[in-house]
């Protein structure tokens, strides 16, 4: 158990690594030049010479990975070039923000999900079945800006229910900014919706048909408890995994859906950043993201370990 | 059983499928549909096809991007007006016998944008998924035949890609380059290429230690006959699956792109751009300017998706 903490928590750290390379490299060559990103186009040649001077963007690539990827190690994000004053106190805020709305669609969709996974799976190749899967499937493939639209209409300009800006606005209560992120949350939703329910659908499926089961079955416990104790305990392993990997494309959607909401989190900062081509805040962004992923991914493969006795047992394959 | 259920693996089996969660041999997690269509390749026959015609989904999902097609190669002559034609008179009228779909804030005809739009979507993608397909193979290809520290270190620079979400990684790169047609193209395939390597490289994996391998390299074939000559066509269905499955994702990432002002730029008629430039005006009651685009982006990638879902099914069931 501690060899297969270690190995994996070695290969988090490389892959972080090559991340940040990524996330660096690809902040680099965007075109345009901070300087005059930030003086605007009428400045003076020499007066953008010296602010890239200042901001150390003048300096050879290496010498600025190692010296940003240092500053990172001590919890230095670096300073924004748009707002001139450090990223971490932004993306902290915005990080605060977007994990409030991603709680939220988690907490809507997992048991929404799951639910609807396994009552696919009981109703395996019937009217209930197709319907759950094919309406999963439509769902998650529909970009989240559209179903976005459609909600707006919907609810906010025709029925007027629900608010339609995702910020409540500085001194509202919890129960109002509650409400201001309903609408919000549910693009979020009807993507991960599908992808849960068809994990959970075929967790469930295979472990019905297993042996197991049978003899739960077959030794006459109500089906009920057959599901409750022996089904579910199984099926739903696969499920953890991919609930981790969806926290990945979660916050993909995030950029999308607080810009069509008007929502100051992560999505919505990196956004931002990239138009304003402010390079810090967005790699400060992109990596936070990747951290995110890479954690809860490590999170998932450790619960899965302590939950499968198989795995904690008998290793990897 | 028609959904990627993990199989059971018997001892000695080869299997590509974990009993527990769908985890290719390096630990990686496949996501569903990766998992499902290596699963379908090893079950496909030709016969299997045929089902294909037999599947409504398929045929409603075939019917609607036909539909679409035909507006994008007919386009400008189906549609009543000029896309482009502004009449500022006419500007926000709701739709009626003379405007459908009503008119957008330069009274530009909103059912002749949406019919014309069809065309750049309906380019990009194709050309894009085509790209990460072939290059992904590729790749896939070697990584899977070749094994060991090549094999290892692309492994490590793929989990780098994925740890990031898919519109993040485009959002970065398309500001890095810009936006034009050929560009968008690239950076999406360029994007789907690990995704696919991935699929791709477990799929050999089942392949590499079966005799006919083994005959091609003791006759002395050189290790590119043996990739693409041997073991390519009885990855194909694998491929295909995922091909169309990346196609509906492209669909997905073009639209988002172009709704974040980083795809296709106007005055050019693009659903996505045109939601983006209007959704402001919904507040203002101008619901039919963004509400019409969003239902032909959903119908497109539902359709899309539909038949992707349809063939992966029929190869696995």
């Amino acid at each position: 158990m501690a060899a297969f903490l270690l190995r994996r928590l070695g290969l988090m750290v490389l892959t972080l690594l090559l991340l940040s390379l990524i996330v660096f490299f690809a902040g680099q060559i965007l075109p345009g030049d901070p300087g005059r990103a930030v003086l605007g186009p009428f400045a003076a040649n020499s007066a953008v010479q010296s602010l890239d001077h200042q901001l150390g963007v003048d300096r050879p690539l290496l010498t600025r990975y190692l010296s940003w990827l240092g500053g990172l190690l001590h919890g230095n994000f670096g300073t924004s070039y748009a707002y001139r004053s450090a990223v971490e106190p932004f993306v902290r805020a915005a990080l605060i923000n977007s994990v409030k709305l991603a709680a939220l669609a988690f907490v809507i969709v997992v048991p929404l999900g799951i639910a609807g996974g396994v009552i696919a799976a009981l109703y395996e190749g019937r009217t209930a079945d197709r319907v759950i899967s094919v309406t999963g499937l439509s769902l998650s493939s529909v970009p989240e800006f559209v179903s976005g639209i459609v909600l707006i209409v919907v609810f906010g300009v025709t029925l007027k229910a629900l608010p339609v800006t995702a910020s409540a606005g500085a001194g509202a209560g919890d129960l109002d900014q509650f409400r201001h992120l309903i609408l919000p949350a549910i693009p979020l939703v009807l993507v991960l919706f599908g992808y849960i329910a068809r994990m959970a659908r075929a967790g469930t499926i295979e472990a019905l048909n297993s042996d197991y089961a049978r003899t739960a079955v077959l030794k006459g416990l109500p089906q009920t408890t057959v599901i409750r104790r022996h089904v579910l305990r199984n099926s739903l392993l696969p499920t953890i995994t991919v609930i981790a990997t969806q926290t990945g494309y979660l916050i993909g959607g995030l950029v999308v859906v607080e810009t069509l909401f008007n929502y100051q989190g992560l999505g919505n900062l990196i956004y931002k950043a990239a138009q304003a081509k402010d390079y810090a805040m967005l790699e400060a962004g992109v990596l936070v993201i990747g951290v995110v992923y890479v954690v809860a991914t490590l999170i998932a493969d450790l619960l899965l370990t302590v939950l499968n006795p198989r795995l904690r047992l008998g290793g990897t394959e | 059983m028609s959904d990627p259920v993990p199989q059971p693996t018997e001892p000695g089996a080869a299997s590509a499928v974990d009993p527990v969660a769908p985890i290719d041999r390096a630990g990686g997690y496949l996501g569903p549909t990766g998992a499902a269509a290596v699963a379908a390749a090893r079950r496909a026959t030709p016969t299997r096809w045929r089902l294909l015609l037999r599947r409504p989904a398929f045929f409603a999902g075939a019917g609607i991007l036909l539909f679409w097609v035909v507006c994008a190669v007919f386009g400008h002559a189906i549609a009543p007006y000029n896309p482009l034609a502004q009449q500022l008179l006419a500007a926000n009228a709701a739709p009626s016998s003379a405007h459908w779909f009503g008119t957008d804030p330069l009274g530009r005809d909103v059912l002749s944008r949406v019919v014309t739009g069809a065309r750049d979507i309906l380019i990009i993608t194709p050309l894009a998924t085509i790209l990460g397909t072939v290059l992904g193979t590729a790749l896939g290809l070697a990584m899977g035949y070749f094994g060991g520290w090549f094999d290892t270190a692309a492994s490590r620079l793929v989990e780098a890609f994925l740890a990031l979400p898919f519109v993040i990684i485009a959002l970065l790169f398309v500001v890095a380059v810009g936006s034009s047609i050929v560009g968008i193209t690239v950076i999406i395939g360029l994007v789907f290429t690990p995704l696919i390597a991935r699929t791709v490289r477990a799929a050999v994996l089942a392949e590499r230690h079966q005799d006919y391998v083994s005959a091609s390299r003791l006759l002395g074939e050189n290790p590119a006959r043996v990739m693409f000559g041997e073991i390519l066509p009885n990855v194909m269905p694998a491929i295909v699956v995922e091909f169309t499955v990346r196609l509906a994702y492209a669909i997905f990432a073009v639209a988002t792109l172009s709704f974040l002002g980083l795809g296709i730029q106007p005055p050019t008629p693009d659903w996505g751009t045109d939601i983006a430039a209007n959704y402001s005006g919904l507040l203002a009651g101008y619901w039919w300017q963004t509400l019409f685009p969003a239902l032909a982006i959903a119908s497109l990638v539902i359709a899309v998706a539909l038949i992707a879902d349809s063939i992966e099914q029929v190869l696995s069931s």
